[in-house]
């Protein structure tokens, strides 16, 4: 584990993001600066349609190919990887950062044996045989736990379940032993009990291999149980920042309460009543003017249409960061009330 | 798997009877002109339609007419005589399959060889000047009448009447065996014809498929592997992409086969659609029937074998 000395293992840095349609420029990231530290894990929660998918993804460069405008900095063991040509960008991807995407039923391709897909992933990074890949493709499946993995290397992938599937491409993603595992969304397309399994099972590889892992997710509940930091981004940006500790407990963004009062409690009142965040997530093509989130909050005042705020630490708690022009004393009346 | 295979080629037996049946309709009941007239030429007494008549067994009842002709089409592959040459119209096609085989394999060659990277590039690079270009040029070859085409071919490059003497003319077609390199040279405007408009659908159908391929999460996965471009788009992209085209071009060589009868026409080569253009135009109705016949067993194969190679191509297919 590291010290909060260390360089972190990823540093992005005014990542933007823009992507020219008929309709005009989407800016899907709108400078967002994170850092992530070798293993701990970075839980990254918004909406859909907050830029959470593009901004992971533009970390491996896979938004290139689709036309995006991208600037900023992302800094991987101590090298800008928006710098980098493609083939040089290759030996990282899959290699030190793997991705493990939403819905497993699409990401495998429906006409190669998982195992053939796996060996593939192995001998893209490593020189070794075929006998040694698949020697190797077995291990992984059975590290993810794929009961009898001799056996279903040579199934096709509609002949794994669900969670399987995220299983193999947890797997697959595992290949290379990677120092950083993007998970976006990772149990969204997946029953409940599963999604549990799957999660369990992230927990236990970061503990067993020692690597940092950002997960992308709207479910506030999966970051509780597996981020150490927590970013929260709304229309393409940051909007607060802590140790998930301070940001499940103290919260200082009306969005993040928005988001922590729509998750539904067993243990509570059952009559007690869910709230939904009013509104719907804002275009960005043409995202609202001062703070983003002002026509959804309601506690925004005239000038909030005008101000844009910036993400600026706590004088209580510098790790803790938040973009909102409410006083900070009243921000926290406001959530003391309310709970 | 064997007892879907037993089921569909069962089927395609039905099928095959079905069409039979059909034009023994189309040419014995209703009224396209007496057979054996036909048969005994013009000027022919009485008596020797009323002997034509008989040998031809046009004299039974029409139940019984087309008992004896299904029995001899499906028992003993008997398709009759040509009214026109005498000769028995099974040896006709045999003796024409080659030529028709030669025009079709080399033809299909070149619009896959053309079509499929032209349409594998557009896919990768759409909207550039190179996509314009292939699919502007991929309308054109579409709408061209291949007549159309053949005889601007001919008059271009043809050895006789071209402007430009480089590829042997029409009815200059030997076989294979007779002597390769004839037989190839010419071919070789025949073959550019009869691939023009093919390789221009494939093209589009290929940017099609796999445009909507490489939108595909597979592909972000194969991407995020860290493989290389090249092997993304031909290993993942390509390798589903092609399932449909292949479809589409097992039923196009099966029509083929059944006789390119326009460029066979314009060339003057000797194959299944010359013989049946001669055969309409001589209302030689048994040889019509026969040509007819093939092609419908053609394309009857054809989507046999499309189903078996489908369960090869997509394991999906299999379980299901």
């Amino acid at each position: 584990m590291s010290t909060p000395g260390d360089p972190p293992l990823l540093r992005v840095e005014d990542l933007r993001v823009e992507f020219p349609t008929e309709d005009g420029v989407v800016k899907a990231v709108d400078g967002i600066t994170y850092e992530v530290r070798r293993g701990r894990t970075l839980g990254i929660v918004g909406e859909s349609g907050s830029g959470k998918t593009v901004a992971a993804m533009t970390v491996l460069g896979l938004t290139r190919m689709q036309g995006a405008k991208i600037s900023g900095r992302v800094v991987f063991e101590g090298v800008d990887l928006l710098g980098l040509d493609e083939v040089a960008l290759r030996r990282i991807r899959g290699n030190e950062i793997a991705m493990i995407f939403q819905d497993p039923s699409t990401a495998l391709h429906p006409l190669y044996r998982v195992g053939a897909q796996l060996n593939e992933a192995v001998k893209a990074h490593q020189n070794v045989t075929k006998t040694q890949a698949r020697a190797r493709t077995i291990e992984l499946l059975d590290l993810v736990g794929i009961p009898d993995p001799g056996n279903r290397v040579d199934d096709y992938p509609h002949e794994f379940s669900g969670g399987m599937k995220q299983r193999a491409m947890i797997a697959m993603a595992l290949a290379n032993e990677p120092k950083l595992l993007i998970a976006d969304e990772p149990t969204t397309a997946l029953d409940v009990t599963v999604q549990a399994q799957i999660l369990a099972l992230l927990e236990r590889l970061r503990g067993e291999l020692g690597m940092a892992i950002v997960i992308v997710t709207h479910d506030m509940g999966v970051v509780a149980e597996m981020a150490d930091e927590i970013a929260v981004m709304y229309a393409g940006r940051i909007v607060e920042t802590a140790a998930t500790e301070a940001l499940l407990n103290s919260p200082e963004h009306p969005y993040t309460w928005g988001l922590l009062r729509s998750i539904p409690t067993l243990d509570g009142p059952r009559l007690e009543r869910l709230e939904p965040i009013k509104g719907s997530p804002p275009s960005l093509i043409d995202p609202p003017s001062g703070c983003h989130f002002h026509p959804r909050c309601e506690y925004a005042q005239p000038d909030h249409a005008r101000i844009d705020p910036e993400l600026l630490p706590l004088p209580t708690d510098p790790a803790h960061k938040v973009a909102c022009l409410l006083e900070p004393k009243v921000r926290r009346k406001l959530w003391e009330e309310s709970t | 798997m064997t007892r879907y295979i037993i089921r569909r080629v069962l089927w395609g037996i039905l099928l095959l009877i079905l069409v039979t049946a059909l034009m023994f309709v189309l040419f014995r009941i209703l009224p396209t002109g007496d057979p054996a007239r036909l048969r005994a030429g013009r000027n022919a007494s009485p008596k020797i339609i009323a002997d034509i008549r008989r040998d031809l067994g046009l004299d039974k009842s029409l139940p019984a007419q087309f008992w004896v002709y299904m029995k001899e089409v499906f028992l003993h592959f008997n398709l009759g005589y040509s009214y026109y040459s005498n000769v028995p119209v099974r040896g006709l096609i045999a003796e024409r399959l080659g030529a028709t085989l030669s025009l079709m394999l080399g033809g299909a060659v070149i619009w896959l060889m053309v079509g499929l990277p032209v349409g594998i590039l557009s896919a990768l690079r759409r909207g550039s000047w190179l996509d314009r270009a292939s699919m502007g040029t991929a309308l054109v070859f579409v709408s061209a009448p291949e007549y159309w085409l053949g005889l601007i071919a001919l008059y271009l490059f043809a050895a006789d009447i071209g402007r430009v003497k480089i590829f042997p003319g029409a009815g200059s077609y030997v076989g294979l065996t007779s002597d390769p390199w004839k037989w190839f040279t010419s071919l070789l405007l025949p073959w550019l014809v009869l691939a023009a408009g093919s390789a221009a659908i494939y093209a589009r159908l290929m940017r099609g498929s796999l445009t909507e391929t490489m939108r595909e999460d597979y592909i972000r996965t194969a991407r995020a592997k860290g493989l290389s471009e090249r092997r993304v788009v031909l290993r993942h992209g390509v390798r589903a992409a092609i399932n449909p085209i292949l479809t589409i071009l097992a039923l196009d060589i099966a029509t083929l086969l059944g006789g390119a009868i326009l460029v066979e026409v314009v060339f003057d080569i000797h194959g299944i659609g010359q013989l049946a253009y001669t055969a309409i135009r001589h209302s030689d109705l048994l040889v019509v029937q026969g040509t007819v016949l093939l092609g419908a067993l053609f394309i009857v194969v054809a989507n046999i074998v499309v189903d078996i190679a489908y369960a090869y191509l997509d394991p999906r297919v299999r379980y299901s």
